[in-house]
This record gives C-alpha cells, structure tokens and sequence, in this order.
C-alpha cells in the first residue's frame, strides 16, 4: 500500500480543500503500485478495447507525471482525463479506470478534497472507492461525511467502505449504518461491518428502536436489520407487542 | 412510444412527474441549466445548481427508469447580472464531465450588449469542447433575436449542424432551417407551440433535425407534452416510424454529437428495500 505521511489529530475541515499545500507525493515507483490496484490494472487492459486501452496509457502517464498543486488553468490534464474516464473506456469502466488514476496521481488531501468537491456523483463515488489506497489518516474524513449527508445511494454505498470501516468514528459509523437501512443500501457494502458491529450495545438499541418504529407504523422491518442486530450479539427480537394484527409480513419475528 | 424528451427543467418537478413521464414512454430528458425564477446573486449558486444537475438530479430519474443528461451555461437573463457573469470562468471545468451534452441554453433575452459577449464566448466553449449547442430564442421581437442569433452562430466557430435552435414557432422555423441548424420546438399549454400547430409545422417542413420539447419548468407547463405531439401525429396520419424519428431518434443524433450520450439507464447500487426517494417501501395491506 502506498500511503502518505500526514497523520493529524482532527480531520480537517471542510475548507482544507481550499488548501494547496501538497502533504503527499506520487506513488513513488511502479513498485509501489499494491496488488489490488495491478490486478485490476490487468483486468481492465484485457476488457478494454485497444483504443480505450492506448487513451488509458497515456492518461495514467500523464497523471503519474503530474504536479500535485491547484492547476493555473480551470483543470491540470490528468483532472480532465478523470473527467471523461466514462465516455473515453466506457460507463461501466469509469469507477476502475479513475480509480488507477487517482493511484497514479497520488492526490495530497487539498488536492483529494478539491477532485471530490469539484465532481459528478461518479467522481465523487470514484474518490470514496479510492480513500483507503490513498489516504492512510482520518485526513478524508469529511469527505465520507459529506457522502453520507446525501441521500444519493451510490454515494452512500461507497462511503461505508474500509476507510469509514477503520476511521469513521462510532456516532456516525451507527449513523452510517441505519442510513444504509433507511435508504436501502445493503449491509453487505458496510466494510467492516461483523468486526464493528461486535457487541456494540448502543447500535443494537438503534436497530431495535427502528424496528419498534417500523412496526409501530405497520411496515416491514428489513431484513438486513435483523443481520445487524444479530451481529451486535443482541438476541433477536420478538414478535413485538405493539405491531398491529396486520403486520405485513413474518420478518419482525 | 419512446419518447426522448431534449429539453426539460425536472429540478423543479416532482416525482410524479417522473412517474407519469415513464408511464408516458419517456426514457431519456437533456435538462438544461437555466434560471430560476429567483435571480442568483453569485457564481457560487451556479455551481451548486450545476453539481446537482450532474450528480443529485440523474440520480432521482434513474429511480423512474429515466436516463437524464445536462447542457451547461450562464443563462441569457442572467448575463446581463455582474454578479453572475463570472460563472463563465467556472465553465471550462465542468464542460469536460461525462453528462454534459451540450453548451446551452445559451442565447438572447433583451439582446443587449451583455448578451451578445456571453453568447459568442459561449459558443466558442461549445466549439472547444467538442460539444453542440443549444440556442434559446428569445421571447420578445423574436424574429430579430433569431437573426442576431444566426448572425452570431456564422461568426462563430461552431458549424450550424452542431446548433439546435429552440422554441422555435410558424414566424422563424423558416430561416432557421434555411441557416442549417436543428430546430427545436416547445410544446406549452399556452403559450410557445402547441400540439396541433406543431403537427401542421411538420407536415410543412419535415421531420428531418426537428425535435420537440416540453420545455417543462417552474411555471405553467407539461411535462408531457411531449407524448401529446405523438398522438396527435398519430391521429393525424403519420407512422410510427415517423414519430419515432421526431421524438427519439432526432434528439438522439443531435445530443449524440457531444459523443456522451449514455441511454442505459445506470441502476443505483442498491434498491433492494426501496430507497431515499421512494422514502421507503410502503406500508402493505394485509
């Protein structure tokens, strides 16, 4: 893993993006390059037409190459090369192809905060998949939290990834969770989630507080709730006193 | 019917429409940027409004199973504002995004001075970028302000078959076509077109580089429009593969010359348990 050196105590605020002090260099050598980011390097050459396949070359050339400070003009190149990853490899490549970039570039923070600020939702979830390759402090952190303030699921699916799993701290960790559940994200995108979840009393109280809540109203609770709750170690609920006759299905037991 | 609507403001429509709008055979929208209703008073406020017009806004219609795409610019009202004006900085930055279709709308309010710059540097952008153009008519003397707007498209660096000129009526649909331009027509309740005066255009002047709107916004409008003008080419006599042409096939090669246009609906992540829009599934009956 490739990492950077900045260890600081409080994540910075929502302004460090403004910020052109570079913390962190380039990947230093190709032999920094982790094998989850050479694997998938290799998967996508041998999806990628030899067109798209050339465009990525270059690109990743150019973002190794490049200077982490704020560009003179609107973008540096590699910044639009991250831009048109979708139209140039296509859709369904862009999270893997701007992935190998940011690795490429190896943003500092300021540089990260500002590529997330200025993005599509698909940049945005492109940065969030990135974090743990990136950034090895709570630096990005709020860019996390920010992703799950939306309510757009493809964000919030990518902000509870390994970064949230080891820096998010527990209040917004359970947040993130019951988030998840209200939006319909499946637990199984929460990294993490049987090693956080262990014997966290206080998540259990939420879920079964949310599940009281489902079934005060007469709808379902998910399913996924009780996968939670029963990783917390709680016992699973019982058929609860206050759901109506007419609960609408078996889940609740 | 498949219905690709090239010209409508969903920020300020509500989930039923979207709903309607599928039931309809709407699968594809461009949403242009334009103003308010309320001015802005910084380029701050742009960029929000752009951000959520390529993150927040594709999101919503994919929900209704709706492929959304954007055309970016400072509006024509809102270049006469100092305050507004430097958005077109900002610009540069966001025309290279995936989603952005075209340059647009861009164009004339009260032809002014201030207009004019915006709309030249614009479509200079539209020409750097690699991207098309679409070109709001004005709707007061709207007759001169398409002549500076074709004026101002010859002397400019984008080809007129990279421009669509919209709302577009009897009164100007002529010289436009003449200019070699797409035509873009806006259906209304009241006002701009509406469906049987747009059947009479097309039996006039052809389907070819025509497109039909709803124009759909803040005000009194209908989003779908857009399905009216095919059943009334329909009752009219024409086929479906003529209507295919006007309201799929037309806006598909216009908007597919930024080379962006993606009509596969991309699906969120996750929807097994309903989801942020859809504010949960509902209650069931017993």
């Amino acid at each position: 893993m490739t990492h950077h050196p900045t260890h600081s105590a409080h994540p910075h605020g929502n302004d460090a993006g403004l910020t052109t002090t570079p913390v962190r260099g380039r990947a230093e050598s190709p032999g920094a390059v982790p094998p989850a980011i050479a694997t998938l390097h290799a998967r996508l050459d041998a999806a990628l037409s030899g067109d798209a396949r050339a465009w990525l070359d270059q690109a990743l050339a150019e973002a190794a190459g490049h200077q982490d400070e704020a560009p003179e003009g609107p973008l540096s190149l590699w910044e639009v090369r991250f831009a048109e990853a979708g139209r140039r490899c296509g859709p369904e490549y862009a999270d893997a192809v701007r992935l190998l970039l940011l690795q490429a570039a190896g943003p500092g923070p300021a540089t990260l905060s500002r590529i997330y600020a200025q993005g599509t939702a698909a940049e945005r979830r492109a940065v969030l998949h990135a974090l743990p390759h990136l950034v090895t402090g709570p630096a990005a952190l709020p860019l996390v939290e920010d992703a799950l303030r939306t309510n757009d699921t493809r964000l919030v699916a990518a902000a509870v990834g390994p970064y949230a799993a080891e820096h998010l701290d527990a209040h917004n960790w359970r947040h993130a969770v019951l988030k998840c559940l209200f939006t319909g994200v499946s637990v199984d995108t929460v990294a993490g989630l049987a090693e956080r979840a262990r014997a966290d009393t206080e998540l259990a109280r939420m879920l079964a507080d949310y599940a009281n809540e489902r079934t005060a109203a007469g709808r379902p609770v998910p399913e996924d709730l009780h996968r939670v709750l029963c990783l917390t170690g709680r016992p699973a609920l019982s058929t609860t006193p206050s759901a109506p006759s007419t609960a609408p299905t078996g889940e609740e037991s | 019917m498949r219905i690709f609507d090239p010209h409508i403001h969903m920020t300020s429509r509500t989930t039923d429409d979207y709903e309607a709008m599928y039931a309809a055979g709407v699968r594809a929208v461009v949403e242009p940027s334009f103003w308010l209703g309320q001015p802005r008073t910084s380029p701050a406020s742009f960029i929000d409004y752009f951000d959520s017009l390529l993150g927040w806004e594709p999101f919503r219609a994919a929900q209704y199973g709706i492929a959304h795409h954007c055309t970016l610019a400072l509006n024509p009202k809102e270049a006469n504002d100092p305050r507004c004006s430097p958005v077109l900085d900002v610009l540069p930055r966001y025309l290279v995004k995936d989603n952005v279709v075209a340059v647009g709308e861009i164009g004339y309010d009260s032809m002014t001075p201030a207009e004019d710059t915006a709309l030249a540097a614009q479509l200079q952008l539209a020409a750097d970028h690699g991207l098309p153009a679409l070109v709001h008519t004005p709707h007061r003397d709207k007759l001169a302000g398409l002549r500076r707007t074709l004026d101002l498209v010859r002397e400019s660096a984008l080809p007129p078959e990279r421009v669509l000129i919209d709302h577009l009526n009897e009164t100007t649909v002529r010289e436009a076509k003449d200019a070699g331009c797409w035509l873009g027509f806006s259906v209304y309740p009241d006002t701009k077109m509406d469906e049987e005066r747009m059947v009479a255009v097309l039996e006039q002047y052809g389907p070819e580089k025509v497109l039909v709107n709803s124009a759909a916004d803040w005000g009194r409008s209908d989003p779908l429009k857009t399905r009216k003008v095919g059943d009334a080419l329909v009752k009219a006599g024409f086929g479906e593969d003529y209507v295919d042409q006007v309201l799929w096939r037309n806006p598909v090669a216009f908007y597919g010359l930024s080379g962006r246009l993606t009509l596969d609906v991309p699906q969120p992540d996750a929807t097994h348990e309903g989801n942020s829009i859809l504010r949960g599934t509902p209650k069931t009956e017993a």
